[in-house]
This record gives structure tokens, C-alpha cells and sequence, in this order.
């Protein structure tokens, strides 16, 4: 057991965890994050998904000992004072989720694909977001919040 | 009892709803009752409550799984009430079932079964706040109009918002459902509109929402560990280890029973965090007792022999079943697997027992199902369970079950006082599911000399849950299932096969596999008898728009609806035309859910196999659209999972126990494979009906039948991903 410091969406936080834990369990159950959600927790559907130092990673394969001091944001972290970012915006004009657990991690990879292509193409969508499931299958709608929230910056 | 509404919490709020109980209408409170509880807030029913400010909460009664019925019921609702939509908050109900009725997500029922009573729960509203202002104006009711959250009175043009009235309103007598005035169809302003859901924006800023979201304070985290083979009872478990691992505060044996629906048998281990349980589970050491004989692979080697055969029973038969010899008989066996439900977010509880009572938060699609199994296993009364439905990480018919409930509940009765959440992993969740069934069919028919199917035989293999006489839930075919009745010499056999595997309800029961394997041979029939696959359909489905169920029992068909849904989908995708070799276009249909449903799919296939979905497009009649959002993404949704299933998924048990443990064992479809979808409604005058399944069934044959276009191979066993597409 080790007390970890972390930076999490600006703020400096502290967990009393073993060093292998998953920062998507820190983030859950010791920090009351938990719009991370837990769907495999083997990098496999991307549920999980954060960004660390900017980076989309999987926080289900991400012991917490990995973090030190970098920058981790959630999908709690992204609103600037209460104002969505644009694709969060276009997320909800165009009502993509259905039952809505994958899409805070559909959103961070969203947000790190913009960030590295402001101007995606399809197969850059394809690319980036294949990793990321949607059981309820909103993935047309997904495409096009991104083309839109591209469209709007 | 006499507590002013608005100082009551919601709990003690819809309490006075059950004391009351038994108006003429679920959800309504007697005239009395309102009159007595009603100082301030108006809340004629349990579905509205306006407060003298305004602001107007309307409650949404079912599980939301993603269908999309937090909103669209609420919708209903507000259309009859005469409120802006902005103006609503929407807050999920309590589990209250003898003031909302049934409250469960299942058979895409949410819309059919309670369209015409919300409507009247927001006119009853609505007549009352006009009454209200009428009283208050003392001018004649009929001189008032409400419009938009406000009571006009139309010769004067005076105004009064509904907050001003609530107070007044709250002491009038509520009226008569059956009586109040509802709106005309054509007056409808929200219905019909495409609205946002109304957690979006929670969804999209990662707020508490869902089971797995769910804390109490002090809260344990828990893993319990069933015997990977089903209902396997726990032999010896080294509970002494496991308590000594980092984390780990506690582990014991819950005895359970075999029974596949009840509290089954397994080792709790109790953390302070869920990684500390995930990974003592990891550790355990257990051995069980367990029967494992079942092989999916020993039921395939039989049905391979058994289902060219006569059946073990007779489904239905009508005219001649006997086929002429006359060499014009085709056959085909079809098989499908089973499969999983696969819900994103996993299986998981949270209880709290305590002073002899639990309460209980859980994505739940059906908390009445699953009072009755924590009652038994706790061997406590219903009155001491309360169950919190949450929003649901997907649905599917998975969570209709209460057996990831039952464990909670038994876990936090052990820990009396103790808060506890249960998350199960994704091995476990694909592990112990109730799964859609897998099936075989062998099909025989017969088109005659004018190019009409004349003779149609079935002979179905199935499970049942170690049953030979009853089949499995969803694991049976109806004796009206298409083309019953559309055929004049029928022969429906089945026979069962006793498995342990469990199986349930999976997205369209039955219909998901049964659609895919008719509609391919009745593809096979258009191709003997040398007509247009659309064509072929049209005239199967005759001239008689609606066909009774057979022995009055069961649905009608209404042929008209579906010919209407064919023609739509085949013109709007452009049916007809020709294409280059490796693309092609196939069609399918399929009544379920009361509803009616063609699909066409334009596939391209490359030589060497590799399969692309260009395109899917549906034709619907569900009646009159109410979200049209929700109702576009329904069917978007279903198409592209029809789709997922067919070409990826199957759940293979050997040993006893289900093979795929993950996501990379149990395909789902991503980004790059998913196709174009369009979809289609048709503008129809029939009652409206429910959304969250009937798209499913008819998209897996159609994409099979664009797979024989474009390449002249029939697929005839599913997952389409292990069968050779290669072509030329």
C-alpha cells in the first residue's frame, strides 16, 4: 500500500492504493470519478479511455505507479466551467448515445483525434476510434459528431 | 400523510401514491387524496408534479437501456399536459408498481402498453389547471385554452401559468381518465419531433448515472466467484488465503442452490477497492462440483445427424405437408450459434442490508422479476426490498434477469450493515449469461409451375434448459411464425435437446435467429422459382391485408403493412438496379414486437472474400413516430447489431463452461465495419409501437441474400466471419 499524488483534471489528488492498481480503479473508487467506465480491463473496448499528458490511454491497463507526476484528464474534465467542448456539444445535438456507457471514452479518443487531426477524414475515424466499442451500435452518429464538432472549431 | 408535497422527499411523495392506490387508472390518485395532499405542488398523478414556481417534473416509469424511453414516455406525457418541452425536468421513477403498473424494459413494450395512459395522466392535468384558471377567472371552462404551460382565456386574452394554478388545481377533484378530452393527433406539437435524450448531457460529462456508478458511504467492493461451469456448487474454497491478500477484509462460501434463475452458488470475496476483489478472484483457490458433460460440439455432431429427420414433435401442420415427388423439393439446413449478450457495462449490484430489510440499486430491466428471487434467497418478505433503478449500460434482455441481484442481495445480508457493490469482470459476465440460443433448421419447399411456394417444412432443433419437452426462453419457433399461414402445405417439427446451458431473451427473441434462417430459405425459394427476391415476397404475402392468428390466439398479420415496408425500403434504396459483379443487394422482413420491418442490404464482396457492408436500409411501420431521434437511432442501432451478431459472434461451451472470455474471443463489430444506414418510416394511422427491437431480425438475412447477389454462394451458418466468401 503507497500513497500516490495525482493530477488529475488540474486538481492534486491522493489515493492509498497498491502500486498496481489500474488508474481506472483509482479514478472510480477512491477518487469518485466515475464516468471512466470499466467494460474489459484488458485495452479492449476502450471504455476506459483518458487522456494522460494529452495522450488517449487506457486506464483499465494503466497501473497508477506509471502516472508520477504527469497530467491526467478525465471526461469529467473536459467542460471549461460548464461549457462543453465541441464535441461534447455535437454529442448531444445529435443524440448519439443510446444506453451511453461507452461514450465518455468514445468522446476522449474523439478529443485526442481532433487534437492531433483538426480536419479528420474517414479513415482517420476509422483509425483512431476502431479501438473503442459501442454495444448499442450508435457508430454513424459517432462519425458524424466528429465531423461536426471538426466543422465547428 | 398531511405533510405539504413540496417539504416531502420523492420517496415519501410517491408513498402516498401506494397508500392510495387502486384509482381507476395506474398512476392516477383518487379525488380525495388530491384534494387532501394538495397545499401547493399540483401532482394529480404519480407522473406530474408542477410546482407554484413552474417548474414541471414529469417521471419516467421504465428502465432506460438505451431505448430511449426516459425520454420518449415523459414525451407522451408533456404532449397531452401542453408544457414546452424545455420547461421539463425529467426524473426516473421510483420502483412503484402499484402506482406505475409494470415497470420493466422487455418486448419493446414501453410504448404500446402506455401510450393511451400517459396521454390521459397529461390531459387529466392539463383539464384540471383549465378548470383551475376557469374557477379562479370565474368565467366558463370552455372560454380557456391551455397553450404552452399557460391557461389562456381566449375572449379576454388573460393569462396564468401552470405554477400559478398549481395551488388551486391541487384542490379541485381529479377527473376520469376515461373522460378527459385528449388531443388530436394533427394537434400534436412534441410527438413526433426528433428530441435529445434527456441524460445527454450527463452522458457526455461522465456524471454518476449508471449501476456500476452507484456508492453508498462505507461501501465495500466485491467479486463473487461462480463455478465457471453452470450452477457448479463449491466443493472446497481456500477462504484463509484470500483474506490474508492486500485489500481483502473478508471472503466466504454462499451455499446457493442449482437452480440456473436463483442465488447460485459461489465464493464472496469482499475489498476496499474492486481491483483489491478482482485480484484475490485471480488468486483463489477453489475446487467445484460440477457436471461437465455439456460440449457444443457433441450437440452439433447430433443435430447434424437428427435434423434431416422426422422431429421429435409437431409444431403445426396444415393442407398436404407431403411433398410431391416431382423433383421440384429443395432443401437446406441452416444453423446459427448462441450467443451473448455482451452489455458494455457488466453485470454489477449494490446493496445494503440492514434492520431486516435491503435496498438495492441495480441496472435492472426488470425489478419486479427480481423481487421475487431476493425474497426467496433471503427468506425475507417483498416489503422489506427497495430497488433503485439506475440507468442501464445497455440492456438487451440480459439484465430481464435478477440472478446478478440476488447474489448482491445474499452478499450484503452476510454483511449486515455493510454497503456492498458487486462488478463482475468480462470473463464472468460472457461466462454466466443467458444466452441466445443457437438452433438448427432444416428446410424443405416447394415452389409449383407458376412460381408459387406450394410446400414449406421446417424441422427445428433446439435446447431446452436440460429439458427434452420444453424448450429454453427464447429457444422455441411459434406455429405462426412466417411463412405459416402465407403457405398451404406446412410442416413445422422441432426437437429438443437437453442442455445446462442457460439461455434467455436476447434482442427480439426467437425472431433474432428464426428471421435470419427463413428468410434465407424463402430467398432460395425466389431463386427456384426464377422471380425477383422482392417480387417473390410481395406475392407470398398475398392479397389478404390482414391475416388472424391461427386459433385466435396470438397476433394478426397485417400483409399490408409489410408489403407497404418492402415497397418503401426497395424504392428508397434503389432495388433493381444492376451492379457490378462482387456488390449486391439482398431483402428481407420480419413481423415482431408488433412490428414491421424490410431491410435491404448492399454488400460488396471481394474475390478473396473479404466481405463490406456498404449499406443498410430499413423500412418501418411502428404506427406514429414519438421521438423520431430515438426512433432513427433505434433502428440505426438494431441494423448495425444485426449486423455485429451475424458476422462475429459465437459462444462456444465445451467442458461445461463458455469458452470466450473477452473481447478479442467475442467480436463486436467497430468503427471501420459499420456500414451507412438510412432509415425509413412509413407514415401509418395504426397505434404506435415499440422500436427497441423489431429492426433486428430481418437485417442478418438480408445481408446474407446480398451476399448470394454479389456472389452466388449461400450463407447457411453464421458467424459469417469463419465462412469462406471467396468467389470467381
Amino acid at each position: 500500500m503507497k500513497t500516490f499524488k495525482l493530477n488529475v483534471n488540474g486538481q492534486e489528488r491522493k489515493a492509498e492504493v497498491e502500486e498496481d492498481t489500474p488508474l481506472l480503479w483509482v479514478l472510480r473508487d477512491h477518487l469518485d470519478l466515475v464516468g471512466t467506465k470499466f467494460g474489459c480491463g484488458m485495452s479492449l473496448c476502450g471504455a476506459c479511455t483518458v487522456h494522460v499528458n494529452g495522450e488517449a490511454v487506457r486506464a483499465c491497463v494503466t497501473p497508477v505507479s506509471a502516472i508520477g507526476d504527469k497530467k491526467v484528464t478525465t471526461i469529467e474534465g473536459l467542460a471549461n466551467d460548464g461549457k462543453l467542448t465541441a464535441l461534447q456539444q455535437a454529442w448531444c445535438d445529435l443524440d448519439v448515445a443510446q444506453c451511453g456507457y461507452c461514450q465518455a471514452g468514445q468522446i476522449m479518443c474523439a478529443t485526442a483525434l481532433l487534437r492531433e487531426k483538426p480536419d479528420p477524414t474517414d479513415e482517420d475515424i476509422d483509425l483512431a476510434m476502431s479501438g473503442n466499442l459501442c454495444r448499442c451500435a450508435t457508430y454513424t452518429r459517432i462519425r458524424k459528431a466528429i465531423h461536426t464538432a471538426a466543422a465547428a472549431k | 400523510m398531511n405533510a405539504p408535497l413540496d417539504t416531502m422527499d420523492r420517496r415519501g411523495f410517491f408513498r402516498i401514491g401506494a397508500l392510495v392506490g387502486g384509482g381507476f387508472m395506474l398512476g392516477s390518485w383518487s379525488s380525495a387524496e388530491a384534494a387532501e395532499s394538495g397545499t401547493a405542488a399540483f401532482s394529480p398523478n404519480a407522473y406530474i408534479r408542477i410546482s407554484p414556481e413552474g417548474a414541471v417534473t414529469i417521471f419516467a416509469k421504465n428502465p432506460e437501456v438505451g431505448q430511449g424511453v426516459k425520454t420518449s414516455l415523459p414525451m407522451i406525457v408533456a404532449e397531452e399536459l401542453e408544457v414546452p418541452w424545455e420547461k421539463v425536468t425529467v426524473e426516473q421513477a421510483p420502483v412503484n408498481e402499484k402506482d406505475f403498473g409494470r415497470q420493466m424494459a422487455g418486448g419493446s413494450m414501453s410504448t404500446p402498453t402506455n401510450y393511451d395512459n400517459l396521454r390521459r395522466m397529461g390531459a387529466i392535468a392539463r383539464t384540471m389547471l383549465v378548470a383551475a384558471a376557469a374557477k379562479e377567472w370565474q368565467v366558463p371552462v370552455d372560454e380557456c385554452e391551455a397553450v404552452s404551460g399557460e391557461v389562456i382565456h381566449k375572449p379576454s386574452g388573460r393569462k396564468a401559468g401552470y405554477g400559478s394554478l398549481a395551488s388551486a388545481a391541487s384542490k379541485l377533484p381529479v377527473p376520469d381518465g376515461k373522460t378527459v378530452t385528449l388531443k388530436k393527433v394533427e394537434e400534436f406539437k412534441l410527438l413526433g419531433k426528433r428530441i435529445g435524450g434527456v441524460d445527454n448531457p450527463k452522458i457526455v460529462t461522465g456524471q454518476p448515472l449508471f449501476g456500476i456508478d452507484q456508492k453508498q458511504p462505507d461501501m465495500k467492493y466485491a467479486c463473487y466467484v461462480r463455478c465457471p461451469v453452470f450452477a457448479g456448487k463449491v466443493k472446497e474454497a481456500d477462504l484463509e488465503s484470500v483474506k490474508k491478500l492486500p485489500g481483502v477484509t473478508d471472503a466466504f462460501v454462499i451455499e446457493g442452490t442449482g437452480d440456473h434463475y436463483g442465488l447460485l452458488p459461489g465464493v464472496a470475496i469482499i475489498a476496499k477497492d474492486t481491483w483489491s476483489a478482482f485480484k484475490a478472484k485471480n488468486a483463489l483457490k477453489v475446487t467445484w462440483d460440477a457436471d461437465e458433460k455439456e460440449s457444443f460440439a457433441a450437440h452439433a455432431a447430433k443435430a447434424a445427424e437428427v435434423v434431416k429427420e422426422k422431429g421429435a414433435n409437431e409444431i403445426r401442420k396444415t393442407g398436404e405437408p407431403e411433398f410431391p415427388d416431382d423433383g421440384k423439393t429443395i432443401e437446406a439446413s441452416y444453423h446459427y450459434p448462441h450467443l451473448s449478450h455482451a452489455n458494455l457495462e457488466p453485470q454489477n449490484c449494490t446493496a445494503v442490508f440492514k434492520d431486516g430489510a435491503v435496498e438495492i440499486w441495480a441496472p435492472t430491466q426488470n425489478p419486479g422479476g427480481a423481487l421475487d428471487g431476493i425474497a426467496k434467497a433471503l427468506k425475507i418478505g417483498k416489503d422489506k426490498i427497495t430497488i433503485h433503478m439506475t440507468r442501464i449500460g445497455g440492456g438487451f434482455g440480459r439484465r430481464l434477469m435478477g440472478d446478478f441481484m440476488i447474489e448482491c442481495a445474499a452478499i450484503a445480508q452476510k454483511l449486515d450493515g455493510t454497503p456492498v457493490k458487486v462488478t463482475w469482470t468480462r470473463d464472468q459476465d460472457l461466462g454466466h449469461d443467458y444466452y441466445r440460443a443457437g438452433g438448427w433448421h432444416h428446410f424443405r419447399g416447394r415452389v409449383d409451375d407458376a412460381g408459387k411456394l406450394s410446400h414449406w417444412a421446417d424441422h427445428f432443433v433446439t435446447f431446452g434448459l436440460n429439458s427434452d419437452e420444453r424448450t429454453g426462453n427464447g429457444a422455441d419457433l411459434g406455429g405462426d411464425e412466417f411463412p405459416s399461414r402465407f403457405v398451404p402445405n406446412l410442416l413445422l417439427e422441432r426437437t429438443i435437446f437437453p442442455s445446462n446451458t442457460p439461455l434467455g431473451w436476447w434482442r427480439a427473441p426467437g425472431s433474432c435467429a428464426l428471421a435470419w434462417a427463413i428468410q434465407g430459405f424463402i430467398d432460395e425459394m425466389a431463386f427456384a422459382a426464377k422471380k425477383d427476391p422482392l417480387d417473390f415476397r410481395l406475392e407470398l404475402l398475398g392479397d389478404q391485408p390482414e391475416v388472424p392468428p391461427t386459433g385466435g390466439r396470438g397476433q394478426s398479420y397485417n400483409a399490408a403493412r409489410m408489403k407497404g415496408v418492402l415497397k418503401l425500403v426497395a424504392e428508397k434504396s434503389g432495388w433493381g438496379e444492376k451492379l457490378e459483379k462482387g456488390r449486391g443487394r439482398g431483402i428481407a422482413f420480419h413481423f415482431s414486437h408488433l412490428g414491421y420491418v424490410a431491410v435491404v442490404a448492399d454488400v460488396t464482396v471481394s474475390q478473396d472474400g473479404v466481405l463490406k457492408v456498404n449499406k443498410l436500409s430499413a423500412g418501418v411501420d411502428v404506427g406514429p413516430i414519438m421521438n423520431l431521434s430515438g426512433a432513427e437511432n433505434q433502428v440505426e442501432g438494431s441494423m448495425i447489431d444485426g449486423l455485429s451478431a451475424a458476422w462475429f459472434q459465437e459462444i462456444l461451451v465445451e467442458k461445461g463452461a463458455v469458452q470466450q472470455k473477452n473481447f478479442h474471443e467475442y467480436h463486436l463489430l467497430t468503427m471501420k465495419d459499420a456500414p451507412k444506414v438510412e432509415v425509413h418510416f412509413a407514415k401509418s394511422g395504426y397505434p404506435p409501437t415499440g422500436l427497441g427491437e423489431p429492426a433486428l431480425p430481418p437485417t442478418a438475412p438480408a445481408i446474407c441474400n446480398a451476399i448470394f447477389a454479389a456472389t452466388g454462394k449461400r450463407v447457411r451458418t453464421l458467424p459469417l466471419a469463419k465462412q469462406d466468401l471467396s468467389w470467381g
